[in-house]
Order: C-alpha cells, then sequence, then structure tokens
C-alpha cells in the first residue's frame, strides 16, 4: 500500500490552509476525522508535551519522552509504536533509540505503546498506524532524536553529580563516563537527578560515520520466543474463564441474517450461546472445538440481498466499461508536442494494451481473532492490529463507552499484509462480546478469512505508447480503473476523484517519458470491500508498466535492460540497482531452451528496486521461478539483515500472487475456502533468492513491500524470454496467454 | 476422561474422543505454541510429533493417540534434533512473523531425526506441506542445512 502518498494528500492539505476558504475547512474537517489530528510535523517537542500523559510513567522511573522509560535499578524500556508482523520493526526501532541512548540492545526491554495517537501517531500516516513501509522512515529521525534527548539528559545529571564539565562526560553501555578519571555512574543510579532536569530543546545526532548499531546486522529481539512457542499471539491471550467463539458471516457480500435454528448446536456439549448479529451468527463455547461443531449444526437462513447473483465477469465488465472514459487526471506533461494525443498520433509506431490483477486475499498464517471483554464501567481488546487507536475507537462505538475506558493490548501478529489494517473483525467480535456474560475469544476459520476478506482491488488498466523511428517512446499514457482503498480508510487523502494510492508507481515511473498522461477512474464492486495488501498500489502498477516497457522494447526490437538503461539517463539510483541486479544475474548469458529472464526497475516507497528472475516454462505450461537477483537501494540502512529478509519474503509473497492469487465471485459469494483453493507457495517452489544491497547515504526509503512489487512483472517479462508469450492478466495461466 | 502423554506428562482431559488434537492442546491443556492455521491439514502451522512422526494435530483426533507420546514446539528443545533446528534458526534468522514457526521446527525436527543429512529433494519432501506467507524458505532451507552439520559434527564428536 502506499501510505506515502498520504504524506503528499497532507502537504496538499497543509497548502490548501494557507490558500484559505473551502480547501481549509475541508482540511481542518478531515483532520477531525483522522481521530487524533493529522500531525504535519512530527517533532520531538511535540512529543515532549504529552510526557507527562504516558500512563506507564511512574516517580521513580525517568521518562524523558514516550519512547524510553529508565527505572532506578538502571532497566531500560523502550516503548515499540509500530507492531511487529514480521517486518522487523521490534528490532529496527529499538536499534535507533539504543544507537543515540548508547545502550545495548540486549539491555532493553520492549514493550507495545499503548493506543495514542497524540504520542504515537506514524509521522507519514498521520495516526498511529503500522503500514506502507513507513516504519522506519517515520522513526528514523524522531527515535534517534528521543535517545539523544534522553542520553545527553542523562550525562548532565552525571556531571552536575561529579560536579566537572558535562563536555567531560560520554555515555557507553548504559552508564555515563568522566573521561579523565575513569569514573563511571549506572543510568540508574542518575534517573532521580536526570528527571529534574530540563529537556533540552535541541540535541545533536551523531555523524553516521559514528554509528555504532544502525548498519549492522543485529540479531532480531523477537526471534527467540518464536521458535520455542512462547511468542504471544493474539490467539495465543488466555483470560481467566474466558470462552472460545467461532462465527460465520452472510457467505454473500451485504447479506444479512433471517433466521437461526440453534436447536441442534446447543445440544453439542461445550456449546454455551449462540449469539445473533445482523449478518452473522457466533457460536460461543467452551473450546475452539465445540464452537466449530456447534457452527456446523446451525441451520442458518440468509438474506441474500441485492449481490446474490453477482460475479466476477459482471464485475470486469464494469471496469472495461469505465475504462473507456476519460479519468481524473493524475500526471499530465507534454512540454514537447503541447498535446499528447498529438504526440500520439504523430508516432511512427503505435502500442496498446489492457492489463488486468485480480481481487486477491491477505491470509495471514494467522487467522483473524479477537478477544474482547465487555464490562458495564470498561472494555478489555486482545488483539493484533496495525491500527490501534482505530481498535479502541471501534471498541468505543460498539459499547458506548468513552475511549478511555477501552483498553487494548496489542500483540505480536501473525502476519498482517494490510488486513489488519481494518477493524471489521474487531467490530464484530466487540458486537458479540456484548452479548456474552465474560471474556470471550472470537476466532475466524480460515474458511472465513479467506471468505470475508477486504480484498486488494480488481484493476482494469490500459496502456498505450507512441513510439518514434527507432523505437523509443515519445508518447505515454496509462488509465488506471478500480476501486479506491483511500476514498473509504482515509477519506482526507481521496482528494478530488483521484485516489493515489491506485496511481503509484504508474504516475511517476522513473523513466524519461516526454509526453505523459496518468488518470484514474474510480469503479466501486457492488457489495464488496476493498483494502491494503502487500504493496497495493505499485504492486499493481508496476506490474502493468513493467510488462509494457517490456513490450515497448520488443517492438523496438531491443534488449530490455538497454531500453530501460537509455530511459533512466536522470534516475541513477534506479539505473544503479538495474546494472547491479542485471550484472548478478547474468543478464545476456544464454539458458536452456524453454527457460527465460526477465527484469523489472522500480522507485516505490522510497527505495530503488531492480529484478530479474529467472524462469522456466514446461511444455505443459507449467510455470517455475528458479532464481531471482535483486538489487536494492533503500538509502541509508538500519539492518541490512532485516532489508535482506523483507526483500526474500516479499519476492516469495509476490510468486504466489503472480502464479495463484485470485479471488473469484459466483452468486455473490467467494468461490475460494482456504489453503486448497487459495495456494499460497511452498519451499519445494520457491526459488533461489539472492539480494544485494546498495551502500547509500540517502535517507531510508521502505523496504517491506518493494520486494513484492517488483516480482510480478519479472517474472511475466522472463516468460516472455522463454515462450514469446506476454501475460497480461495475473495470475498467470500459460494456457490463456496471448 | 481421556489420558494423553504429552510432552512426558499424562493429561486427563473431559472431552469428546472425536476432538482434534490441536484443539486440546490449545483451549484445553493451554500449550499455544501449536498453531491453528487451516484447520484441514493444509498449512503445517499445527505440527507435533505422535512416537516421532510429525503429525497435523488439527486433523487427528484425540482417540487415534491415546497412549503414544506427543511432543510440542514447547519440548522440542530437549530432544537433540529439536535443539540444533532451533540454534540454526536463531543462528540464521530464519523466522518473520513467527505464527507458522512452531510448525516449521517441528517438521525440520522429525526429518532430521530421521535423515541426518538431507538434500535438498529431501528438504522439499518433507517441508512442503509446511506454509510460511512471510517467505521464509530460503533460510528455513539454508538452516536445517546447518543444522544438519552441526547434527553430524555432533555424532563424529561424540
Amino acid at each position: 500500500m502506499s501510505l506515502e502518498q498520504l504524506l503528499y494528500a497532507a502537504k496538499g492539505g497543509a497548502e490548501s490552509i494557507s490558500k484559505g476558504g473551502i480547501s481549509r475547512r475541508t482540511f481542518l474537517k478531515a483532520s477531525a476525522a483522522a481521530g487524533g489530528g493529522l500531525l504535519l510535523s512530527f517533532s520531538l517537542p511535540a512529543l515532549m508535551r504529552h510526557a507527562e500523559a504516558a500512563e506507564t510513567a511512574t516517580a521513580n522511573t525517568f521518562a524523558p519522552n514516550a519512547f524510553i522509560r529508565i527505572d532506578r535499578q538502571g532497566r531500560v524500556t523502550l516503548v515499540v509504536h509500530q507492531v511487529e508482523m514480521g517486518q522487523g520493526t521490534y528490532t529496527a526501532l529499538p536499534m535507533l533509540l539504543a544507537e543515540e541512548l548508547e545502550v545495548d540492545l540486549a539491555q532493553a526491554h520492549l514493550e507495545h505503546a499503548p493506543p495514542d495517537d497524540k504520542l504515537y501517531a506514524n509521522p507519514l500516516i498521520g495516526f498511529q498506524a503500522t503500514g506502507g513501509s513507513t516504519s522506519v522512515r517515520g522513526a528514523w529521525e524522531p527515535l534517534r532524536r528521543a535517545g539523544a534527548t534522553a542520553r545527553s539528559m542523562l550525562v548532565y545529571a552525571a556531571a552536575q553529580t561529579w560536579k566537572v564539565d558535562a563536555g567531560s562526560c560520554r555515555a557507553e553501555k548504559g552508564e555515563v563516563i568522566h573521561v579523565p578519571t575513569g569514573r563511571k555512574l549506572n543510568y540508574g543510579a542518575l534517573v532521580d537527578k536526570a528527571a529534574t532536569l530540563p529537556v533540552p530543546g535541541q540535541v545533536t545526532l551523531k555523524d553516521p560515520k559514528d554509528f555504532k548499531l544502525i548498519g549492522t546486522p543485529a540479531k532480531r529481539l523477537d526471534s527467540q520466543d518464536k521458535v520455542n512457542g512462547k511468542a504471544e499471539f493474539s490467539i495465543d491471550v488466555k483470560v481467566p474463564g474466558m470462552k472460545i467463539a467461532t462465527v460465520a458471516a452472510c457467505p454473500v457480500f451485504g447479506g444479512k441474517l433471517a433466521s437461526v435454528d440453534d436447536g441442534k448446536a446447543k445440544a453439542i456439549k461445550g456449546v454455551h450461546q449462540v449469539v445473533r448479529l445482523d449478518d452473522a451468527v457466533a457460536v460461543v463455547a467452551d473450546h475452539m472445538w465445540a464452537a466449530k461443531q456447534g457452527l456446523a449444526a446451525l441451520d442458518i437462513r440468509w438474506d441474500e440481498g441485492p449481490n446474490a447473483k453477482l460475479s466476477t465477469a459482471d464485475i470486469v465488465q464494469e471496469l472495461k466499461a469505465a475504462s473507456q472514459k476519460p479519468g481524473v487526471v493524475a500526471r499530465k506533461e507534454s512540454p514537447a508536442q503541447g498535446d499528447i494525443a498529438k504526440a500520439m498520433a504523430g508516432a511512427a509506431r503505435k502500442v496498446e494494451a489492457v492489463y488486468q490483477v485480480p481481487f486477491l486475499a491477505q491470509a495471514t498464517m494467522e487467522p483473524l481473532n479477537c478477544t474482547v471483554q465487555v464490562r458495564q464501567d470498561g472494555c478489555d481488546v486482545w488483539v493484533g492490529t496495525q491500527v490501534a487507536t482505530r481498535a479502541q475507537a471501534t471498541a468505543a462505538q460498539v459499547t458506548g463507552l468513552p475511549p478511555e475506558k477501552i483498553r487494548v493490548h496489542n500483540h505480536l501478529l501473525g502476519g498482517g499484509f494490510g488486513r489488519r489494517l481494518e477493524v471489521d473483525f474487531i467490530t464484530q467480535a466487540v458486537q458479540i462480546a456484548k452479548q456474552v456474560d465474560g471474556p470471550v475469544k472470537v476466532i475466524w476459520t480460515r474458511e472465513e478469512d479467506i471468505q470475508h476478506g477486504i480484498y486488494r482491488p480488481y484493476y482494469y488498466d490500459r496502456l498505450a505508447a507512441g513510439l518514434d523511428g527507432e523505437g523509443m517512446p515519445i508518447a505515454w499514457s496509462h488509465r488506471v480503473t478500480g476501486s479506491s482503498i483511500l476514498a473509504r480508510w482515509f477519506p482526507p487523502a481521496f482528494k478530488d476523484g483521484l485516489d493515489p494510492d491506485a496511481v503509484e508507481g504508474a504516475a511517476e515511473p522513473p523513466y524519461a517519458l516526454p509526453n505523459v498522461l496518468v488518470d484514474y477512474v474510480r469503479q466501486e464492486p457492488p457489495g464488496i470491500i476493498t483494502g491494503w495488501w502487500r504493496g497495493v498500489g505499485p504492486t499493481h502498477n508496476i506490474f502493468m508498466v513493467e510488462s509494457f516497457i517490456d513490450e515497448l522494447a520488443a517492438a523496438a526490437k531491443k534488449d530490455p535492460v538497454e531500453y530501460r538503461r537509455a530511459l533512466l539517463g536522470k534516475s541513477p539510483r534506479a539505473r544503479a540497482v538495474l546494472d547491479l541486479a542485471t550484472e548478478k544475474a547474468s543478464w545476456g548469458q544464454p539458458l536452456p531452451e524453454g527457460q527465460g529472464r526477465g527484469v523489472s526497475v522500480q522507485h516505490v516507497f522510497g527505495s530503488y528496486l531492480a529484478e530479474v528472475a529467472e524462469v522456466a516454462v514446461s511444455k505443459e505450461g507449467e510455470v517455475r521461478v528458479q532464481r531471482v537477483v535483486c538489487a536494492v537501494d533503500c538509502g541509508m540502512i538500519v539492518n541490512p539483515d532485516t532489508v535482506k529478509a523483507q526483500m526474500e519474503g516479499g519476492i516469495i509473497f509476490g510468486i504466489t500472487a503472480a502464479l495463484y492469487g485470485e479471488i473469484t465471485i459466483k452468486d455473490g459469494r467467494v468461490e475460494q475456502n482456504n489453503f486448497h483453493d487459495y495456494r499460497i507457495l511452498g519451499i519445494n517452489e520457491a526459488p533461489v533468492v539472492e539480494v544485494y544491497l546498495v551502500k547509500s547515504a540517502e535517507a531510508p526509503g521502505g523496504i517491506g513491500e518493494p520486494g513484492t512489487v517488483a516480482i510480478a512483472p519479472a517474472v511475466t517479462n522472463a516468460i516472455f524470454a522463454a515462450t514469446g508469450k506476454r501475460v497480461r492478466k495475473l495470475p498467470i495461466r500459460m494456457t490463456e496467454a496471448i | 476422561m481421556v489420558t494423553l502423554k504429552i510432552n512426558d506428562e499424562d493429561r486427563t482431559v473431559d472431552v469428546s474422543p472425536d476432538m482434534p488434537l490441536l484443539w486440546v492442546l490449545r483451549d484445553m491443556v493451554g500449550l499455544t505454541g501449536t498453531k491453528f492455521g487451516c484447520g484441514m491439514a493444509l498449512c503445517g502451522a499445527c505440527t507435533v510429533h505422535v512416537d516421532g512422526t510429525p503429525t497435523r494435530s488439527c486433523m487427528t483426533p484425540i482417540s487415534a493417540v491415546g497412549g503414544k507420546k506427543i511432543t510440542t514446539i514447547e519440548a522440542i528443545g530437549e530432544t537433540p534434533s529439536g535443539k540444533k533446528v532451533q540454534k540454526a534458526w536463531l543462528d540464521l534468522e530464519v523466522v518473520q512473523c513467527g505464527y507458522c514457526q512452531s510448525g516449521q521446527i517441528m517438521a525440520a525436527s522429525a526429518l532430521l531425526a530421521s535423515n541426518p543429512n538431507p538434500t535438498d529433494a529431501d528438504i522439499d519432501a518433507a517441508m512442503a506441506g509446511n506454509l510460511c506467507r512471510c517467505g521464509t524458505y530460503p533460510r528455513i532451507r539454508a538452516a536445517i542445512k546447518q543444522a544438519a552439520q552441526s547434527e553430524s559434527t555432533a555424532i563424529e564428536g561424540a
């Protein structure tokens, strides 16, 4: 997903303020809608004002800001405001704090931040949210500043204690050292004095050449408990007296519950209660087995509503029709000819193509679940969520309690991929818990997860290019047609009909294209809610753009790498990753019959990436990705091993989608159920993945999603190289390839 | 009442004999390291050992495992192969979200216990049913090989 675009949107909002008028009102309203204010800047002083609000700080603790607490025993607690869902943020963010605080990572205790948009807003999103490959990008400066501020106060406290100049003291491994005499004081001995000192307005951050932690492959802090079964995901929560529930929502989009006969279910041993919601039924039991059996024993009548006959073909037909009409302009540049149509008409050759990508489910390995206890005076929610304050807000809304009476206990996430940026399952769990006496853990079955997803949109895109006599593009148009996630999920970012996420990767490709028109047509599928998915906007657009560039290279009878290089003269970082990836992949070396290499380049989420896929296609049309070489320039690197892991994993996530991923609809219902018909790549199908990192002093870019984004076109371009068949629709079905 | 031998302890539960082992472990015995992923033996997250054999606990009724030795992720570190696998997992930083890793480690431990030097094809055959959505497969493969190396070294040194 492209939450980076939200920043763009927010900045647009700021400009509107200066202009005054309706835009200003719209923006202020948008800020309120964001739930706690759309922060345009995120500076330490802003956090300082709220330091007193940190609920866990106590009198004996030094808590100079919302991220650091040190007690008298020298115990250092680092509060992590972004959630860990595998991407390594529980290691990278503590590294930023520890680097400047001068403590060993091993010394630090980690704590999930409570929901609080004032203290813990993600500066690139505007509220407390983890997504969009933004964690390190957003925290890079504020967290180092938070660490440096605390260290500076501890150094001053030591200097005062010794009555020496602070300049003669330095901090190291949780101690302050008076350099001339070698005297040392542990941070724990300094917390009382440090807590009385004024918070410095300005601190000096380390020169990157002095980093001790940042840039090293520090061990993940969450690994140990994940190899011995001790890691607690929300599905593992144990609350005294807790019941277990499982749920069935109406299988038809937008349908309602008509009636349910629960006689047989209630006769099952261990079943306590059947809870009816507007659009779902839940069975509450002693354990999941009884709940599942109870659910299967219900005789449910659904009111299927207006979408009872909906099918994928209907939706695609609507998208196709919508894509015929001009959309909202995302980018229009025509300096030379002054008119794109004219430039296109004057081209020596015109190439046109339609590309399509399907609905996709996130299918996190940990099925959706949420444990809730509703009391008269408050409510506890145990959940793994990417949006803690939204979890709190929905529980408040359902219970009628004020938000401060809702305690959200956030957990490690057994995968997020955007699904846990939604709170539908939390809303539902609270609705169920309202009818249950005592705590209840609501667990979705895998079937429920696949069938009641908030799916990555189906996109139907039209691309066209005019080529000059040499086969180089002189005009380029790309019309994106699909639903808007932002219009629903974060309305302030959806402005004047344009969804900036839907066009990310399409509007600003790194290539020099003289006449460009990129527009967006919003077309919502009836009843289906679409949402985030690892790399959503760019994942779709880079597939289109990188495939189409490959088509142009083929039309020009030029090597796909040389063709791209020729267009990347003004983007040295993109060209450098392309050169590195192709060199390491031995681009140009012959491959056996039926095999091919494909390449893709991108600049999304603030990072530059090139991937080369080596693919074998059997005579039966079976596609196997054998090797992927990835070169990444994500600016300054916090943890190189995490970057490599995210590329490896992101690539495999993307191959799953390219080869298998597809949610289809028939009679208003999702046709897929579980991993047998919503396939996930297995180890036996996984390629060798090689990742090469470019050393860079630029600001950090995102890493969670770029690996996924680049892979589909690299694979389909490799299929073209191997077979001469161009894949324009995902997932790859070689029999359907044109 | 059914008595199960779990991690060398006898545990008696009052449930129907067709209840899958997964839910007995998680909801009755409180061993939540074994994970629910699909409920249809399609993903391997629920893998435990029954008399040393990797078994999908979500589809295994407890009537089928009475009297047999059940080992879960919580105790696999006490077996030689489990210990080696866990160490290799940490050395190579295999985990990401971690949710499938209990099952991965149980499958890998069983593989190494029966086949100390698995080939790539052996690894594929043994691990193909253990899905990982984060895509940690390259590291799983490398970690199994590293654990195998340390295992053979240990045997030679013994």
